[in-house]
């Protein structure tokens, strides 16, 4: 889904230094953006479906 | 016949410390049908080709670990014994994968059941409607007549804990969802106890030390989160293991002792912020940030003395510092590579800030559920751990070993090579923690009680006789 990518905490060219995030912290949220984007579709087909159909007895 | 010539117990260093990890996983059908399939159907056949080895849903593995179906239908594995942290958590993550490697047969024999669906395994506390079940930590300790008095010692300090070991989970409250420490925390119902499944203590005090009793006992801790992340499991257990050994060497403990142990661990497990307070016994009110702080300077003032200094240690103080001042400071991005309930604060926020929607939302729900999904392709966490979100303490290959390989320095190695040898013979055999059985006409039982002991002639001869 590239769209999200696109809108995802990109770096604005016109935004003034201090306001870009550490370029660690950075990374890292582009990295979590890029794995969501994967995942993205796949977790909300049938989402509230499939949680609800996980119940197991308790064990120890 | 019972073999003779038990040799001696092992004179161990005081340092040295037998460890387990009991795993119960969350089992999940995902599928269309409308039948109503049970967990008990879907663990079956899960566990089918275990069955067809073993002859047994409930076997030793040639890695010394045991696997079996627990209560409630939860596939459960119990790590052999490690004597070090870094084979334990080799041993816990091959577990993971060992339970997750029977999904494809459990799926096959499920669709030529009739029944099309995907099998999820979770290495959570919870599953959707509140069922709980566990994760028990075991740490061997030297037998002391007042073992219940001492282990209510470690009370105070298991309650707080959960501010830097805990999985971290959503809340659903009528009032609304929140983030909290610890989904563990709302199930236990007092502090000691021998019961397990009637009432939930936080350390089980059953007598079964599955050793030599004469000299040892088994803390046998229940009120841990399973945890993911491999830092977040070597700090649960590192720093459980510290404060021990302090206990052992008859140190005085901080004066901590809380009036009410089941208010304080919730309160603690739904403040975030690291500001509500526990009442102690004496009175005082004191955070989790607290509690913890004095727990981490006990530990750090007797580095060098009866804590002796080495890398791992090192790791240990460093993390278990930096996940206290995380939620002091209320900076998370301190430990949310390395602590399970960062990590996930961290991709369930960013996850809420993209849908921008409620906390309740079930896509958020979902999202957890992946999270803890024991599987390479489907599970959140290890596409979060290949994308390098998260830090390693063990690598694949050594993972890879413990699936097969039993750790060679406890009574594990023995127990493993016998599993492997007895099974490889095609000999009828019968295993436990300590005895190593040869089944049929000329009968032979090893017993171990010694779990220190890692070469046994008896066993080499029980060996050679298959």
């Amino acid at each position: 889904m590239p769209q999200q990518n696109v809108n995802a905490d990109s770096f604005d060219d016109d935004a003034p230094d201090d306001a870009a995030p550490p370029a660690a912290a950075a990374a890292s949220t582009d990295a979590l953006d890029a794995l969501l984007d994967e995942i993205d579709g796949s977790l909300q087909i049938n989402a509230e479906q499939f949680v609800r159909s996980f119940v197991q007895k308790g064990g120890q | 016949m019972i073999s003779a010539d038990v040799p001696p117990p092992l004179e161990v260093s005081p340092a040295r410390r037998i460890f387990g990890l009991e795993t119960e996983f969350g089992l999940h059908l995902d599928t269309a049908v409308t039948r109503p399939v049970t967990p008990e159907e879907v663990a079956g056949h899960l566990f089918h080709s275990v069955v067809q080895w073993g002859r047994s849903s409930n076997v030793f593995l040639p890695n010394g670990s045991r696997l079996y179906i627990d209560v409630g239908a939860h596939p459960e594995y119990a790590t052999a014994e490690a004597d070090n942290l870094t084979d334990l958590i080799a041993l816990d993550k091959a577990g993971e994968r060992i339970v997750q490697d029977l999904v494809a047969g459990g799926e096959e024999r499920l669709r030529a059941a009739g029944v099309e669906g995907t099998i999820h395994l979770y290495k959570n506390n919870t599953d959707s409607s509140g069922n709980s079940y566990g994760c028990h930590e075991n740490y061997l300790v030297r037998r002391r007549a007042d073992f219940k008095a001492f282990a209510s010692e470690l009370l105070p300090f298991l309650v707080t804990r959960q501010i830097v070991t805990g999985a971290g989970c959503i809340t659903r409250t009528p009032q609304g969802a929140h983030f909290s420490f610890s989904p563990r925390a709302d199930h236990m119902w007092e502090g000691m106890s021998s019961a397990t499944t009637r009432s939930r203590p936080m350390i089980n005090t059953r007598d079964e030390p599955h050793a030599n009793a004469e000299l040892y006992r088994r803390m046998h801790v229940i009120v841990g989160d399973s945890t993911m992340a491999e830092p977040t499991t070597l700090l649960k257990m590192g720093s459980t293991d510290l404060i021990l050994r302090i206990m052992e060497a008859r140190i005085e403990m901080p004066g901590l002792a809380l009036a009410r142990e089941m208010q304080a661990i919730r309160d603690v497990a739904h403040d975030l912020t690291g500001v509500a307070t526990v009442e102690l016994a004496d009175g005082r009110h004191l955070t989790a940030v607290e509690v913890q702080q004095a727990y981490l300077d006990l530990v750090v003032s007797h580095v060098g003395g009866i804590v002796a200094p080495n890398d791992e240690v090192t790791s240990i103080l460093d993390l278990w510092q930096r996940g206290i001042d995380a939620v002091r400071n209320q900076d998370y991005s301190l430990v949310d590579t390395e602590l399970d309930w960062a990590i996930k604060h961290k991709i369930v926020s960013r996850y809420r800030e993209r849908l921008d929607c409620a906390l309740d939302d079930p896509r958020l729900a979902r999202l957890e559920l992946a999270f803890h999904d024991v599987s390479p392709e489907h599970g959140l966490f290890y596409r979060l751990q290949s994308q390098g979100l998260v830090k390693r303490i063990v690598n694949d290959a050594r993972i890879e070993t413990a699936k097969t390989t039993a750790p060679t320095s406890t009574r594990a190695h023995l127990r493993g090579r016998f599993v492997t040898a007895a099974s490889a013979a095609g000999r009828d055999y019968t295993v436990d923690w300590v005895h190593l059985k040869v089944t049929g006409e000329d009968s032979r039982t090893v017993l171990l009680k010694d779990p220190f002991r890692s070469a046994d002639a008896r066993v080499d001869e029980l060996i050679d006789s298959l």
